[in-house]
């Protein structure tokens, strides 16, 4: 896989074969009377069609905002965007609404967490469907749209698609609403699916399911997907990128596989130490991420993940209160890049993080 | 749907009837002598106490209340005869409100030949109600924040500060009497029936009144509720599947936003019914309300009962159409 990390200016005059979704120097910030909220900042990575990033992060890290700027969902008034999203490396940052309303649903479909939330209450499952695909097919009648939505409700494996498009949300369970969901966001053959947090809303068994039908579907329509969430199990079984961010920014940034067993930056070891695993040995802690994400509006000196750092004595001098450390290429591996000011942290992860969290594992690795 | 709505007219008959018994003991204990009324209208207040005694008799009032009460409720229901002095009987059909004591007709015919006025005054007002504050709400959710929606709410905010008489009034004397602009010139209601158009002229200036004053309020329930719906995750999803701008507000927006706001119509349209006092009295409009306000002066107690129930019954029924409305827009509510 050619996933080199996009940093800036890695990916000059590639516009024919760069990869479906481009995204660098992504800024976006919302004026606020309290002062300017950088939500997101200097965010670069991309996507290749049947590829899957995953996005992790805490809330208020950004991972939502920065995929809303992809689809333009962000209103004008109160959102400024900076920097460069291209899709098939047509910019999108600035494109006229409606051009960008072309895309929406077509080329780049959303779905979402909470399905009962984003279903619209007052119509049938089966008209939501019919108009997210009306909306692109205008030639299409009603009657077509109607069949197009029982087939998709049909393909994401709801029962009796003929009668249950009939039904409003409400009507429909919290899984069957996902997958409705789902359907909907596939229904114009979508080549980027943005996932926001699919399953949260979700019991674990259903969960599952829908993460396995989303892999499914992937394989069957080969679509780019970029899967937003907190939960590194669903990473571990999706992605094949994984971004993780902080405080708006990227922190870390590899092959899921990379960043699951070598992370490199304090933050993700944090996360991976809060994944609880029930086959993993009882002598395994989970040890929670000390401290609350920081306030956008004023944001920490240095690294922003300083004051919640247990390594940050590690480092000399006062570093990480005073200098945001860059993005660099973790050892040995430069499709892995970090946001760290740690001279080894592989071997910090390995000696002193790996054993506390997964003392099986350490046999394993060495 | 069906037995939900048969249950609620059972609950509103019993309402009903105990509004019209407060309505009928207000007046048996309180401090007027309705025969006093009777007595001096019909000797042009040459009343002797020998005749008001015969009154008093002819009228009932030295029966027992429950008694009166009785044969009260059996004139609405089957109708009943009424004597007014010593020799003169009327009968009364069902319904039977009862006579006028000033004007000695039925106060159901009355009341039917005043309807028309008021419902005139009410429909065009609703309707201006709706058709100015729902797109003027819209409009305004969809500018939030900007110098033209912080424009629009002050000054309505502004207009709705002054006590509605006052504006009606004022609108009257400027548009009708000082500046006498055509449009304007005859107030009053002039039947339907007889000239379309002279019946449009003669409400016109009531509605605008009334429009001109309700809209405010129904911008700012519309304006709320829209502001709320735009943020809901819907709103977001329908943005998403890439519909245009007016579609997502109107088609996805507005049918949420517009529950509450029915609600709230559906209530106020029911007092525009039983009768607008204000409107009626200064745009000389011989409706339900200027007719109620004279009974109450007059101490005319079949009047003021009969439009006291009025004004119940067309409040229970559009409380019952709210609900009925509210199951159509609404899926999530099943009527049980």
């Amino acid at each position: 896989m050619t996933n080199a990390p996009l940093r800036p200016g890695t990916s000059k005059d590639t516009e024919r074969d760069e990869p479906l979704l481009v995204v660098e120097d992504l800024t976006v910030r919302f004026p606020t009377q309290d002062g300017e909220v950088a939500a997101v900042q200097n965010l670069s990575y991309s996507v290749e069609l049947g590829k899957t990033l995953g996005i992790v992060g805490e809330s208020g890290s950004g991972k939502s905002v920065s995929s809303m700027a992809v689809l333009g969902l962000h209103d004008e008034r109160s959102a400024k965007i900076s920097g460069s999203i291209r899709i098939r490396g047509r910019e999108v940052v600035g494109l006229p609404e409606k051009d960008m309303r072309k895309l929406r649903g077509s080329e780049v479909a959303m779905i979402f967490q909470d399905a009962l939330a984003a279903l619209h209450p007052f119509f049938k499952v089966g008209d939501q469907l019919a108009e997210a695909y009306q909306v692109h097919h205008s030639s299409a009648s009603d009657r077509d749209a109607r069949r197009k939505s029982i087939e998709m409700l049909d393909r994401v494996g709801i029962p009796q698609p003929d009668q249950r498009i009939n039904d409003f949300p409400h009507q429909f369970s919290g899984g069957m609403r996902q997958r409705a969901m789902i359907a909907m966001g596939l229904i114009n053959d979508p080549s980027l699916l943005i996932a926001d947090e699919p399953t949260t809303a979700l019991d674990v068994t259903v969960q599952a399911q829908i993460l396995d039908l989303l892999q499914e579907l992937q394989r069957e329509f080969n679509s780019a997907v970029i899967i937003i969430t907190h939960d590194l199990g669903v990473i571990a079984e999706m992605a094949d990128d994984v971004l993780v961010m902080y405080a708006g920014r990227c922190v870390e940034y590899g092959t899921a596989k990379e960043i699951l067993t070598h992370p490199e930056m304090p933050y993700t070891w944090g996360l991976l130490s809060s994944v609880p695993d029930v086959t993993a040995s009882t002598d395994a802690r989970l040890i929670p991420i000390p401290g609350t994400p920081p306030s956008l509006l004023n944001p920490p000196t240095g690294c922003a993940f300083h004051p919640r750092c247990t390594h940050r004595d590690k480092v000399a001098g006062d570093l990480c209160f005073t200098e945001m450390p860059e993005l660099s290429e973790a050892k040995g591996n430069p499709a892995h890049v970090k946001r760290c000011h740690l001279p080894d942290p592989d071997a910090i992860y390995q000696t002193d993080v790996l054993p506390e969290i997964a003392p099986d594992l350490v046999k394993d690795n060495r | 749907m069906f037995a939900y709505v048969i249950k609620r007219l059972l609950s509103g008959v019993v309402v009903l009837f105990l509004i019209s018994m407060s309505v009928f003991l207000l007046f048996w204990f309180g401090p007027s002598e309705p025969a006093q009324t009777i007595c001096d209208n019909d000797t042009q207040n040459r009343c002797t106490p020998a005749r008001l005694a015969v009154f008093r008799e002819n009228l009932g009032f030295n029966n027992p209340w429950y008694e009166e009460y009785g044969t009260f409720m059996k004139g609405v229901a089957v109708g009943r005869d009424i004597q007014f002095g010593s020799t003169t009987v009327f009968e009364c059909n069902a319904p039977c409100l009862g006579y006028s004591y000033r004007t000695k007709a039925p106060v159901f015919e009355e009341m039917k030949t005043r309807m028309p006025a008021t419902f005139s005054v009410a429909i065009g007002g609703g309707f201006l109600y709706l058709a100015l504050g729902v797109p003027i709400g819209v409009a305004a959710a969809r500018r939030r924040g900007t110098l033209a929606d912080k424009a629009l709410v002050s000054a309505f905010l502004v207009v709705s500060s002054i006590p509605y008489y006052l504006f009606a009034l004022l609108a009257w004397l400027y548009l009708t009497i000082s500046w006498e602009v055509p449009l304007f010139a005859q107030t009053g209601y002039f039947p339907i029936t007889d000239n379309p158009a002279k019946w449009f002229s003669g409400m016109l200036l009531a509605w605008c009144a009334l429009g001109a004053f309700g809209c405010t309020q129904y911008t700012r329930y519309t304006r709320g509720s829209m502001v709320e719906v735009l943020s809901e995750d819907y709103i977001r999803t329908a943005k998403a599947k890439g519909l245009g701008a007016n579609k997502v507000v109107y088609k996805h927006g507005l049918r949420a936003a517009l529950v509450p706001v029915v609600t709230i119509f559906g209530i106020d349209f029911g007092s525009l019914l039983a009768g607008t006092i204000f409107t009626e009295r200064i745009f000389d409009i011989q409706g339900i309300g200027l007719w109620s306000l004279q009974a109450v002066f007059q101490r005319d107690l079949p009047v003021v009962a009969a439009t006291a129930l009025f004004g119940a019954t067309v409040l229970i029924i559009s409380n019952i159409l709210v609900d009925v409305i509210y199951s159509v827009l609404d899926p999530r509510v099943r009527l049980s």
